[in-house]
């Protein structure tokens, strides 16, 4: 990892790191005069920086790369962030199902206050999303980039600054809930200085992917990149504005949004749906349009109808967030403008769901025959699907059986499960094996039982949702001969009760497909490599042969 | 001037529409000209056949 790093580049991390400790004991010593809990936040940032800086004291002494490198693409962040995202993948799904059963029987909490629902819940989105999705994201988007650039990454630091500051940043996150910090804004639960911390490894990356395309050697700029791009920068622009906020103090994590009532929900709710639109979609599409035609060997049915695709998408995802505040206080013309963009939004995401499928005709043997392929193309049909019921979902009369019911959590998990893991791990087989430079994975399979296990979960996740939460929206709007309500609450509770187990199974399979993907990823990487290029007996000779003298 | 609620709702129900219009016409014009079509299908071509080192 170090070996890749010029001298000045080494140099440039332990400056940085230091900064970052010096950074960390403040915060300690700030927060733990009042006995803040951002103390220990102090305390992780201090560990965390210390414990990477350790691991370029280590390489440190390790000889400076030569001019060689520079000879081909720079995949150590892609390698490092990959595996890093199955991490999270299943840290994330583990306590994803851990707060399905707590559901079911939630006396699960073992009277502890960091392990209640609350608590746990953001540690399961902020783990799926942000862990595994942000770290697949921007590992993809590492390779994408310099490929279709053809253009290797201008340094060797910023990736590296990119990739493990983003993890602190999704540590910072996840610890801070079980402690109790939280802004209480979904999927922007991250107190004040994490986010500060996020907007400065963010620019980071937007930058560091700028500087890449300006060295390209590709005159057009290949459409991934365009939804790579979308995708960092709306993020932080959603990020920034979302996350306004006076902090109450400096040593402590509480702070207040810069919005109030009714304003301060919509600012949410556009950050929330432009988080699925840009964080979930965006970038997962770029992955889409690069790695299946590059699986599929078949070049992109319509390039027209992805540019087609992603100016719908860009434009009309940025009004659909107030569809999520339907009957509230929201002025009711803000609602229908939210309801009718994301009935809109339909044309788009179908453009992108018909022109994967329609990528594969002619290619459908492999389809069969291979599960990586058959990864990304199950990832298109729940694209299809889960952009139906959406702006299905958002239409008022719909979204008043729907709202507040696990409808959402299932229409959410169409998405998050058929459409966003499935891509990325049929982009990860994929990709493994071309970066580790093996011939294939070392089972496929294990590629093959993973890719059951995820559909199977998938489906009975989802139809349990889908159940309860029909169920549960038409108990709570029955009413009796005498104009009351036929069911209290608990009713509706107690009817739930067969649906959240079956939930919890669907994920528990989910996660099982996680964790074999995890053995056969790490039996890829650990099985010997090939014999190098130029060793081998049919290696050509070099081009410019020596006169004879 | 004072900004009213009203005032609001008109600028963006007549200039929201116009302006969306018009950014669906230059990116559907942009697509479907025929002059890019070429370099649209090399760059749908390119990543399918690409030698795995960088030119730069």
């Amino acid at each position: 990892m170090v070996s890749g790093l010029t001298i000045g580049e080494r140099q440039g991390a332990i400056v940085i790191l230091v900064l970052l400790a010096v950074i960390g004991t403040i915060m300690a010593a700030a927060a733990g005069r009042t006995g803040d809990p951002m103390s220990v936040h102090g305390f992780i940032v201090l560990l965390f920086s210390l414990a990477v800086l350790a691991v370029v004291f280590w390489g440190y002494y390790t000889p400076a790369p030569d001019e060689g490198r520079l000879k081909s693409y720079y995949d150590d962040p892609s390698k490092a962030g990959i595996i890093i995202a199955m991490i999270w993948a299943v840290i994330g799904m583990f306590v994803g199902d851990w707060v399905a059963w707590l559901l079911a029987y939630p006396d699960l909490t073992f009277d502890a206050a960091w392990s209640s629902f609350g608590r746990l819940r953001p540690v399961h989105t902020t783990g799926v999303i942000f862990g595994f999705g942000g770290n697949a994201l921007i590992a993809t988007s590492f390779h994408v980039m310099q490929r279709t650039s053809r253009a290797r990454m201008p340094d060797q630091l910023s990736p590296w600054f990119v990739l493990v500051g983003y993890n602190l940043f999704c540590i910072l996150a996840v610890s801070g809930y079980l402690l109790g910090i939280t802004q209480s804004r979904e999927y922007a639960e991250p107190e004040w200085y994490a986010d500060i911390w996020l907007v400065i490894v963010w620019v980071t990356y937007l930058v560091l992917y700028l500087r890449t395309l300006a060295r390209r050697k590709e005159p057009h700029i290949y459409v991934a990149n365009w939804y790579y791009l979308a995708f960092i920068l709306v993020v932080a622009m959603l990020h920034i504005v979302n996350n306004l906020a006076v902090p109450v103090s400096y040593a402590g994590a509480k702070s207040y949004s810069l919005f109030s009532g009714v304003q301060d929900a919509m600012t949410e709710w556009w950050y929330g749906h432009n988080a699925v639109a840009f964080f979930l979609t965006a970038g997962f599409l770029a992955m889409l349009y690069y790695y299946l035609p590059k699986r599929a060997e078949r070049p992109i049915y319509s390039y027209r109808m992805s540019i087609v695709g992603f100016w719908g998408i860009t434009f009309f995802y940025m009004w659909a967030g107030s569809h999520h505040l339907h009957y509230t206080a929201l002025p009711q013309w803000v609602q229908t403008l939210g309801m009718s963009f994301s009935a809109m939004l339909l044309i788009p995401s179908w453009i992108a769901a018909a022109n994967a499928l329609l990528t594969l005709n002619g290619a459908w043997h492999k389809v069969r025959d291979d599960a990586t392929l058959r990864f990304m193309m199950m990832a298109a049909v729940f694209y299809g699907l889960t952009t139906f019921e959406g702006s299905f979902m958002a239409i008022r009369p719909v979204n008043s059986l729907s709202h507040y019911t696990d409808w959402t959590i299932g229409h959410v998990h169409a998405g998050a499960l058929g459409w966003v893991a499935l891509i990325t791990f049929g982009s990860i087989y994929a990709l493994v094996p071309w970066l580790w430079k093996r011939e294939r994975m070392y089972s496929l399979k294990l590629v093959e039982a993973h890719f059951w296990l995820a559909l199977a979960g998938t489906l009975v996740y989802v139809f349990a949702m889908w159940n309860s939460g029909v169920i549960q929206g038409l108990m709570w709007r029955t009413y009796n001969e005498s104009g009351t309500l036929a069911y209290s609450f608990v009713d509706s509770m107690i009817a739930m009760h067969p649906y959240y187990i079956t939930r919890a199974i669907g994920g528990l399979l989910f996660l099982a497909g996680a964790l074999i993907g995890c053995y056969n990823i790490w039996m890829t990487i650990r099985r010997p490599a090939p014999v190098a290029e130029s060793a081998r007996w049919d290696a050509p000779l070099p081009a410019a042969l020596q006169p004879a003298e | 001037m004072e900004i009213t609620h009203d005032m609001l709702v008109g600028f963006s129900k007549s200039f929201g529409l116009f302006y969306l219009l018009a950014m669906a016409a230059v990116a559907l014009a942009y697509a479907c000209w025929p002059s890019n079509k070429a370099r649209f299908d090399k760059a749908a071509r390119d990543i399918i056949e690409d030698e795995d080192v960088p030119c730069r």
